[in-house]
């Protein structure tokens, strides 16, 4: 039996050496599995080749800027001897991107890259999120449209049950529909952002309040805008709304099928992701056994570019300690 | 039901629960036995309202039904927020001592005031929404005792009728918001369980 003593008068170490919030100590037994995990994972990925690769956690901000506006994702700045401006990365997408255009200039496309790296993030939204968090991905470069998409989420979905995960789920969506719906609609410009909030929150109370503030629309635009977001489920919903073309995801779902996992795609046409560099497919990941999202990610088409390799690319992230709690809890279940 | 829903004890209890019968919830046993928590057969789990964002957040329950106050003072949590229920409708308040204006008073002379409130974040929010710098004093108790004992300037709190300010000698200032209860999903079970939800959302949007 373990004791845990609270050592009477002498204050306890961990108030005395304090380690910072969101950050952890990982002891031998869980990082056994976490190791486990992740070589499990990443055997997927090598034998579809994707090569693994690791890129410094301090990286230039002006590099990091050029890959996401103001750099928001990363938190953790601080000067080098030259007075240059270093930030821990938020992920491992905007390295990978710097990578393929410095040290992969003139390879032959597609590249096909995985990582398990950490990265570092301000502790925000959500419960007991981590400020320091283990990434497990994939990267594909240079593969356009659905075919890209549905390699890139058919490893993800083999990769979680090499995990140990049995009942995964990826949600897939199309980040630039509603706010090319709300330009469509000529939704006053300076509505988008507070609308795309809301989205993004999924706060639909908000949302139904300020469509019904927008000037100029008629019922069946206000229903559109309002009701869109809460459209998800299998590929029947792809014929659901009038007048929005969703030829990309419907391609996804076929090739996804094909390879036996349509059963494992929620469509989720409220679905946006927080990162300002997705152009197209988004992607979310599930597990019933865990009430938050083990990863996401989606299609990036213009992000190479601005580091000066113009390629189409997409790919995945997931949190492999978060992995690793749904797996624990798929055990349990038995 | 195949859902699990977290329902507010105190005063939205009685209409989580009107609402969940007319939705073909089974709550006899939850409104004859006000000890117990967690009631399997019918799917509800019952709690204090500011903690039902927590359990939704997890995904201990699927759905929730808390007041949009909670929701404001707790704005960090990941939940989605699928409908307005509209009862339980309370406004949130800045309040203060009647006769003249102690927080216009106390801003101009001392350059800040003081506020004491249950909700800090949201009282913090609305006075620097506002420009105005206030010292925020959280308080657990009855909060219209504070600005009576010299405490603070005035208060932030959520009031239904206002009687119980006017009986402190206290009136309301400015309206920040108008609370009602909401209907709250977990992001994962809104994916899915999506056709139950949304078979509740219909439900209770046709009522």
């Amino acid at each position: 039996m373990s004791t845990f003593r609270s050592g009477a008068g002498q204050p306890a170490p961990s108030r005395t050496a304090p380690i910072p919030p969101g950050t952890r100590d990982v002891l031998p037994d869980e990082m056994r599995e976490l190791r486990a995990i992740s070589g499990r994972m990443r055997q997927v990925l090598e034998d579809a080749g994707y090569g693994e690769v690791h890129t410094p956690a301090l990286e230039y901000e002006d590099v990091l800027r050029r890959g996401e506006e103001r750099a928001a994702g990363a938190r953790y700045r601080t000067f080098d001897e030259q007075g240059d401006v270093l930030a821990l990365r938020s992920d491992m997408t905007i390295p990978i991107a710097r990578v393929v255009a410095t040290r992969y200039a003139d390879a032959e496309p597609p590249l096909r890259f995985c990582y398990f790296s950490h990265a570092w993030r301000a502790t925000g939204r959500g419960a007991g999120e981590p400020r320091e968090f283990l990434q497990g991905g994939l990267e594909l470069i240079g593969a356009g449209g659905p075919e890209g998409e549905a390699e890139v989420l058919g490893l993800t979905i083999a990769a979680l049950e090499a995990a140990g995960l049995r009942r995964h789920r990826v949600g897939v969506g199309d980040g630039s529909l509603y706010r090319g719906l709300l330009a469509e609609l000529g939704v006053d410009e300076a509505l988008h952002l507070p609308l795309l909030e809301c989205l993004s929150r999924r706060d639909l109370v908000a949302l139904e309040l300020l469509v019904s503030r927008v000037d100029g629309l008629g019922e069946r635009e206000r229903d559109l805008l309002v009701r869109l977001p809460e459209l998800r489920g299998g590929v029947e919903i792809l014929d659901s709304v009038e007048g929005v073309t969703l030829e990309g995801l419907r391609a996804l779902y076929e090739l996804l099928a094909e390879r036996g996992m349509g059963d494992r795609v929620i469509f989720d046409l409220g679905l946006v992701r927080e990162l300002g560099y997705y152009t197209g497919a988004v992607f979310e990941v599930y597990d019933p056994a865990v009430g938050f999202t083990l990863g996401g990610g989606g299609r990036y088409d213009d992000l190479l570019g601005r580091f000066g390799r113009s390629l189409p690319a997409c790919g995945v992230g997931l949190d492999v300690q978060r992995v690793h709690m749904a797996q624990a809890a798929e055990e349990a279940l038995g | 039901m195949s859902l699990t829903v977290a329902v507010p004890r105190g005063a939205l209890l009685d209409g989580a629960l009107d609402l969940l019968d007319e939705l073909g919830v089974d709550t006899g046993e939850v409104r004859s036995n006000d000890r117990k928590l967690l009631f399997e057969e019918a799917g509800i789990v019952t709690m204090r309202p500011s903690d039902v964002p927590t359990y939704v957040e997890h995904g201990s329950a699927d759905l929730g039904i808390t007041g949009k106050d909670v929701l404001l003072e707790q704005s960090d949590r990941a939940v989605y927020e699928l409908l307005d229920l509209g009862f339980g409708r309370c406004t949130m308040v800045v309040a203060a001592r009647e006769g003249g204006d102690p927080i216009a008073a106390a801003l101009r002379r001392l350059g800040r005031v003081r506020i004491a409130t249950k909700y800090p974040r949201i009282a913090e929010r609305h006075f620097s929404a506002t420009g105005r710098q206030a010292e925020i004093v959280e308080v657990k108790g009855s909060v219209e005792l504070a600005p009576l004992t010299g405490l603070v300037d005035g208060i932030v709190d959520l009031t239904a009728t206002g009687t119980t300010l006017a009986e402190n000698g206290l009136r309301v200032m400015e309206e920040i918001e108008v609370c009602t209860a909401r209907l709250i999903a977990n992001p994962v079970a809104h994916k899915l369980k999506a056709a139950e939800i949304d078979a509740i959302v219909e439900q209770v949007r046709a009522r």
